[in-house]
């Protein structure tokens, strides 16, 4: 935490913040408090307003966005930017992705948006063997640093196999990306911002599940929160829970319930999962001696397995128990079974209490 | 060899000249012009049809006669295919189903393209194609199976409402990602080819799904391979909110199969005659002559795009009455039907109600079946159940136990 206040205060961009806000940060207080009642999807949709405004060479395209997008991210840009600056392109990610990594090696901002995260994969190609080796191959002579791909994933409730899934582990197995999920729609803000400015491509999963539905006070100018710097947002001792993005809501009940029966969970939010931030986690499971993940996707060669790894390699004398992994099932997104596949609050906590008790 | 051979001469004297020049795939002429071809003609590719928007014959029109028998029965299932879409659409509305597509306006090229083709004749669909399956007889009772996820469905409740498929009637499984079916329809017909099959594949895009990597891949390949299939593009104007304006800028999509050496044709995509005539010289080209054809029938998107879309956003509410109206691809139809005395209103009205009560009885029956088994999450990730699936499913069946009110009772355990 005390890293990330010193990050933010020497990175962050402090313009039109609200007088209550800034006199928060003229205190050194993370700015977790103040502003209005913001949904995901305005979060976002204020961060792209902020990129474009406060960097003239910053571009947003992709499928639909210049009529606001299918979940109406990018509303109202093309009406203040104009059409040069965001522009629906033709249907063809792989195109999305191979023109904007042409755009950020020109020195420009490309926010591109691929329409769901089910449909990266014909741009697969030129994000993995493309994007994540222009710096590398090249002695840093190119890169395309200024290249952010937002893309919405995960559960809907009704989605199916193609508007589900949490594609992450398969980018968190690429050196030269960075990857980052929001939990909230002030993490949202704040960490996409710093993605579009990070000299470094970024894939931006959504949680598209949380866009309406949560909700939190945003605080209404441009600042940034630290990449690569979890976040412990619950304290405990007697188990340390990690994950990202939506699920962390579901695992956050489980903590309540767990509190409820006398275990202290403490929950730790990832948010950028390549490179992570090992240091925090490691600290948090020296205090409790648990661990558990959870994630959406497939549990086998999810993000989850290298946690573990990570950590037993670290930790492996303070462990009491061993890491519990509650994730989706080894199969395709399920609609009807939707239900069944999902790591609901009910399997964490029987995981929690199994590893407390072991 | 004599001098005044012929072939001899001619290459002696192109070399003298330097007129052209030999190349891979044949002579290729010199011109002294520095002339770039230019990227559009000043003609558009001009649109096949056989019946005028009023659907009277043109006095011109190269066509086959098709007999009542196929004409009603065309007819017959555009009109349900129109009352499928608008009650399931309403359906989803309720809250019954969870999402719908329908594919108003597409009637013509829907059905007609199917009866065009032999049953033998493989299909890669895209996802505004049902009627293909209507008219191989696709019971209404099994798309409402697909749309409520129930345990006939034969996708086992897996995939979103629409994606319907059915190896019996040669109708690949519909997937969600664009164009993805374009380049496997070349391997299909690839395989029909070698088995020396009298059919070839038909598989339909949108002109949305043009702008993806494995349309232009499945065109390349399909000319290589010189594999019998055929390339429907609906072009309907829009993908989602874009406008064919934003997603090509060559004369739409017929012209795109000159680039590749595939024979196209632009065809009217609401005259169901001229869809009609169509594919079938186009079926029987791909058969007789191995080779692919790429059909571009132009038409319009009249309703959203899904349920998940309100498409008066993005688009003028002039243009979508202009196409629902006046260029109503049914309609249009019927009056050439009943021109001929083949049908009447009294005809109509009995088709409307037997299709309206059916469509209610299916609806009501798809609902109120069970689910499909749990163990049918499981099934079909491989051929049969590995190790680390038999764990998960233990494990969740423990979990259901334990906490029942978790699960939706619909879904026997
Ligand atoms: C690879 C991929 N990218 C994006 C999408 C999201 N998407 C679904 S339909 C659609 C538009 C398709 O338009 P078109 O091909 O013209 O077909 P139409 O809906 O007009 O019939 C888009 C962008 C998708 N399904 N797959
Ligand atoms: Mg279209």
């Amino acid at each position: 935490m005390a890293a990330a206040l010193r990050r933010l205060g020497s990175a962050a961009h402090w313009r039109g913040f609200s007088t209550a806000c800034q006199e928060i940060n003229k205190s050194g207080i993370h700015p977790q408090h103040g502003g209005k009642a913001t949904n995901l999807c305005s979060a976002i949709n204020q961060a792209l307003h902020i990129a474009l405004e406060s960097d003239p060479r910053s571009y947003v395209f992709g499928e639909d966005v210049s009529f606001g997008g299918v979940f109406r991210c990018t509303t109202g840009l093309v009406d203040q930017f104009g059409k040069n600056r965001v522009f629906n392109t033709p249907l063809c990610e792989q195109g999305i992705v191979g023109f904007g990594i042409g755009l950020a090696a020109m020195g420009n901002q490309a926010i591109a948006e691929i329409q769901f995260a089910d449909y990266i994969f014909p741009a697969f190609d030129q994000i993995v063997n493309e994007a994540a080796k222009f710096r590398y191959r090249s002695g840093n002579q190119f890169n395309c640093g200024g290249l952010t791909i937002r893309s919405p994933y995960g559960a809907v409730g009704h989605g199916g196999h193609y508007h589900s899934q949490s594609p992450e582990a398969f980018f968190c197995h690429v050196p030269g990306i960075k990857v980052v999920i929001p939990r909230s729609p002030r993490q949202a803000k704040g960490l996409l911002l710093s993605c579009i400015r990070d000299p470094n491509p970024v894939v931006f999963f959504e949680p598209k599940w949380l866009y309406r539905q949560s909700i939190e006070q945003v605080p209404e100018g441009d600042y940034m929160l630290p990449l690569s710097e979890a976040e412990v947002i619950r304290e405990g001792n007697d188990i340390t829970l990690v994950g990202w993005g939506a699920q962390l809501s579901v695992m956050e009940q489980a903590c309540v319930d767990a509190e409820k029966e006398g275990i202290s969970c403490e929950l730790v939010d990832l948010k950028t999962l390549l490179p992570w931030d090992k240091e925090t986690v490691e600290a948090s499971v020296r205090k409790t001696g648990r661990l558990l993940i959870s994630h959406e996707a497939p549990v086998t060669g999810g993000f989850g397995a290298e946690i573990s790894a990570s950590i037993v390699e670290r930790c492996f004398l303070r462990l009491e128990a061993p890491v519990a992994r509650v994730c989706g099932l080894d199969t395709p997104f399920p609609l009807v079974f939707e239900p069944f596949y999902l790591p609901t609050k009910n399997k964490i906590l029987d995981a929690i209490k199994a590893t407390v008790k072991y | 060899m004599h001098c005044c051979d012929s072939a001899f001469f001619d290459n002696v004297l192109s070399y003298f000249l330097l007129q052209e020049m030999d190349f891979p795939g044949g002579k290729v002429a010199f011109t002294s012009k520095l002339e770039f071809i230019p990227g559009n003609s000043d003609r558009r590719v001009p649109c096949y049809r056989v019946l005028d928007q009023y659907g009277r014959l043109l006095n011109d029109a190269h066509f086959e006669q098709v007999s009542e028998e196929v004409a009603v029965k065309i007819y017959s299932n555009m009109v349900a295919l129109q009352m499928m879409d608008s009650i399931l659409y309403e359906a989803q509305r309720q809250g019954r189903i969870s999402f719908y597509v329908t594919s108003m306006g597409e009637e013509a090229i829907n059905i007609a393209s199917a009866a065009a083709l032999s049953d033998d004749d493989v299909v890669l669909p895209q996802y505004r194609e049902p009627g293909v399956l209507l008219w191989r007889g696709f019971t209404l009772q099994e798309f409402a199976n697909q749309c409520f996820g129930n345990k006939f469905d034969y996708g086992k409740g897996r995939q979103m409402p629409i994606h319907y498929g059915s190896n019996k009637l040669n109708y690949f499984t519909i997937s969600s990602p664009i164009a993805t079916q374009l380049p496997q329809a070349v391997g299909v017909a690839y395989s029909l080819k070698m088995d020396k099959k009298e059919a070839c594949v038909v598989t339909y895009v949108g002109d949305g799904g043009t702008s993806e990597g494995d349309f232009h891949a499945s065109l390349n390949f399909a000319a290589v391979m010189d594999a019998p299939v055929v390339f429907i593009c609906r072009n309907n104007g829009w993908a989602i909110s874009t406008h064919i304006t934003e997603q090509f800028r060559s004369d739409g999509v017929a012209i795109k199969g000159r680039a590749y050496g595939i024979p196209s044709i632009r065809v009217d995509g609401n005259d169901a005659l001229a869809v009609y005539n169509t594919v079938k010289r186009a079926r029987e080209i791909a058969i007789n002559e191995h080779t692919p054809i790429l059909i571009e029938a132009l038409t319009y998107r009249v309703g959203s795009h899904s349920t998940s879309d309100d498409s008066t956003k993005y688009r003028p509410i002039d243009e979508i009455e202009c196409w629902k109206m006046e260029r109503n691809p049914v309609n249009k139809f019927r009056k050439w039907v009943e021109s001929n005395g083949w049908w009447s209103d009294e005809a109509e009205v009995d088709l409307r109600a037997a299709v309206r009560k059916k469509l209610l009885q299916v609806i009501q029956n798809a609902e109120k079946a069970e689910k499909p088994p749990l163990a049918e999450l499981f099934a079909d990730v491989y051929d049969s159940l590995p190790l680390n699936l038999r764990e998960q499913e233990t494990e969740l069946r423990e979990t259901i136990k334990r906490h029942p009110e978790d699960y939706p009772s619909d879904v026997p355990v």
